[in-house]
């Protein structure tokens, strides 16, 4: 019940193509992320609009084999 | 709508603030659904809390409910606020008392 990094991070570029995408390992388990992403499809977008737009790009991965995913969005 | 979003619908309409959470108030089972009770306690808010360990029937109506897959998931009248990120967010920004008053 894991996600590698890289895996983490094709999925949301392949969500957020234009996007300034940044992850941190937060415990080395490959299960305890932080990602920071800046993208222009957030733009116009409530907080919950642009995190439920994160976790369709992780294809309910999140909250499965994606235990935790400190979550900052922004417009770019 | 499903019997149990009915039931949902129910308990954050009756309440004014809802916590839906892994655990109590009093001994929280994880650490994003702590951060946002620590936050509530320190802002003095009152608010009904839903342990979602304990019924995994809430556990998945929950995460269809708001369309949100994690616990925590805080409601205030109603409505949808957000996960830990976003009230912490909302905490460091100072408006969480604004949406409550």
């Amino acid at each position: 019940m894991a996600i590698s990094k890289d895996e983490l991070f094709e999925l949301l570029k392949l969500g957020f193509p234009d996007g300034e995408i940044k992850i941190d390992d937060l415990a080395g388990d490959n299960n305890h992320y932080a990602a920071n992403i800046k993208s222009s499809k957030f733009k116009g977008k409530t907080r919950i609009q642009q995190h439920q737009m994160v976790y369709a790009a992780l294809k309910g991965k999140m909250g499965n084999e994606l235990h935790a995913l400190a979550l900052t969005t922004a417009e770019k | 709508m499903k019997e149990i979003h009915k039931k949902i619908e129910e308990i954050i309409k009756k309440n004014k603030v809802v916590l839906f959470m892994k655990g109590t108030p009093e001994m929280p089972q994880c650490g994003f659904s702590m951060t946002v009770c620590n936050i509530l306690k320190q802002l003095k808010i009152n608010f009904f809390s839903v342990n979602v360990l304990s019924d995994e029937l809430v556990r998945q109506g929950i995460k269809e409910y708001s369309n949100w897959p994690t616990i925590p998931q805080l409601y205030v009248n109603g409505n949808f606020i957000g996960g830990c990120d976003i009230v912490k967010e909302m905490y460091e920004k100072d408006e969480i008392k604004k949406i409550i008053n």
